[in-house]
């Protein structure tokens, strides 16, 4: 049988894995509490419709079609695998058929599937690979290759996760309004992780941007905040992200060299996400509630990004929010970070003091590094400076980074 | 469903009076609350016999069948709904021994 060729079937089914992937595999991983389950026939769900959308016509409701399709597909399954066992059979197809009991203002299958992926049971990189399975959709082949392991590996990865998961009995719902907090910022962590390594991608043969990583990292962040509205954080993250992938297409040379910030074309960065940042930002001030780590890691990127000229930035308000930055969170690269706006405010000789202080917990960090050999370069300290590249290069993992620092070391005099 | 709950030590037998007392406190809870099934404490791993009977006849070992700097010393077995709630009584049994404990789901 041949049909009407739709030239846009192809479009329509990339565009719903996007739009409902997360709401398939939530909706049925809820109907039938397995991960397995719902993941699998979500996908021969998907591998229907590239089958038959371009002969038979995209359904009018694609998220629909697609939900009911992988229902069937999954009480196929079942009944396949569980022949032997009719009472356990019984037990899975009657699982909670029921509408989930509302959790509150918040009851959506996604945020429960969000929340099952970070579960702090699990490690932070199976976290970090299930929700770009589960959630985002991503491939196991895909995953792999973003965090430079084998598919093999991923897949193993993955599977003991959704074994640990069923037998330990993770539960899949949004914590309670206790634990809430603690649990998000899991979520946060996970998706804050997979924005860098897409921005600052590691590896020799990695290119130094993975944008497909950090446009998928701002969807999740979006969905996530679509669901936790009131959560200051989660807007506090996604502006962070906002403003930090605005200026990713300035970032890096033609050539793959870094272009630090000061250097960077401003009329290239992108002012629409420039202005939701600083929008979201606006709004969680509003609030009046105090900003956690995300808020204030946006608050520093909205001043940057308000310069329009590099002399303009607003450095006294920067080194400002990094002093509070440290209140809620003294750690070593924090003080970095905030040596390196101390260096424009104070000079590099004031900045140099506060890393030399660093040394001891940073020494494996090729960020320490850099900043102090640009440091010593600018005190015209050739011979310590050449000694600080050569240790950054040798630890840097992206490759415009590299790129950037051996410039910069064979530059001097 | 239930959940053995392992106390990590790497003595045996050293609660003092304020950990035992915390303790008795914590099983005396977790019984009103319907989750208790059973808990003990272990002697030394040195006290250990490995039993081999699976040849000709039994071959009897001195000793645990690991050796580890830290074992366990003692355990809990719960009654938890879901992870959540066997996570949050083992958090509580840490407090109370003060040791670290380990979760694991009985199949």
């Amino acid at each position: 049988m041949t049909g009407p060729d739709q030239p846009g079937a192809a479009e329509a089914v990339t565009r719903a894995h996007r739009a409902e992937w997360a709401w398939v595999v939530a909706a049925l991983a809820r109907r039938f509490g397995d991960l397995d389950v719902a993941e699998e026939a979500a996908a021969e769900a998907f591998a229907t419709a590239v089958e038959r959308w371009p002969a038979d016509g995209v359904p009018p409701n694609p998220g629909a079609w697609l939900t009911t399709t992988a229902h069937r597909k999954a009480i196929d399954r079942i009944r396949r695998e569980s022949r032997r066992d009719e009472k356990h059979r019984e037990a899975r197809m009657l699982h909670d058929d029921e509408p989930a009991a509302p959790t509150g203002a918040i009851d959506d299958d996604r945020l429960r599937l969000i929340f099952t992926c970070c579960h702090p049971a699990l490690g932070p990189e199976t976290r970090i690979a299930l929700t770009l399975r589960m959630v985002g959709g991503l491939t196991v082949a895909e995953i792999a290759r973003a965090f430079l392991v084998r598919e093999t590996a991923m897949a193993q990865r993955i599977t003991r996760a959704k074994t640990k998961i069923k037998a330990a009995r993770i539960p899949y719902r949004v914590p309670s309004a206790a634990d809430l907090p603690e649990r998000v910022s899991g979520v946060l962590a996970a998706l804050y992780l997979i924005f860098n390594e897409g921005y600052l991608a590691t590896g020799p043969e990695t290119p130094p941007v993975r944008q497909e990583l950090t446009a998928e990292a701002i969807r999740l962040a979006r969905l996530v905040r679509s669901l936790l509205s009131a959560d200051g954080e989660v807007a506090g993250l996604l502006a962070l992200m906002l403003l930090t992938e605005a200026r990713r297409t300035a970032r890096v040379s033609a050539s793959g060299e870094l272009i630090a910030l000061g250097e960077q074309d401003r009329g290239a960065w992108d002012t629409e996400l420039i202005e939701e940042g600083h929008r979201l930002l606006v709004e969680r001030l509003a609030t009046g509630q105090p900003p956690g780590r995300y808020q204030l890691l946006a608050a520093i990127n909205a001043v940057h990004t308000a310069a329009r000229d590099v002399r303009d930035t607003g450095w006294t308000q920067i080194v400002a929010l990094y002093d509070r930055l440290a209140h809620l969170d003294p750690s070593p690269i924090v003080a970095l970070n905030r040596a390196v706006a101390v260096a424009e405010l104070d000079g590099p000789d004031v900045a140099l003091a506060a890393v030399d202080r660093l040394e001891e917990p940073l020494a494996g960090y090729h960020a320490f590094h850099a900043t102090r050999a640009d440091l010593l370069r600018r005190l015209g300290w050739s011979t310590d400076a050449r000694a600080a590249y050569d240790r950054a290069i040798a630890l840097a993992g992206n490759t415009a980074e590299t790129a950037y620092l051996t410039r910069r070391r064979d530059q001097l005099g | 469903m239930q959940y053995l709950v392992s106390v990590i030590d790497d003595r045996t037998g050293s609660a003092t009076p304020v950990e035992t007392a915390a303790i008795t406190t914590f099983n005396e809870r977790v019984r009103a609350d319907g989750n208790w099934v059973f808990a003990g404490g272990l002697a030394a791993p040195e006290t250990a016999t490995v039993i081999d009977n699976r040849g000709a006849a039994p071959v009897f070992t001195d000793g645990p069948f690991v050796e580890t700097k830290e074992f366990i010393a003692g355990f809990w077995i719960v009654e938890a709904p879901d992870l959540d709630a066997a996570l949050a009584t083992a958090a509580d049994g840490s407090r109370a021994c003060n040791r670290r404990v380990e979760v694991r789901p009985f199949l």
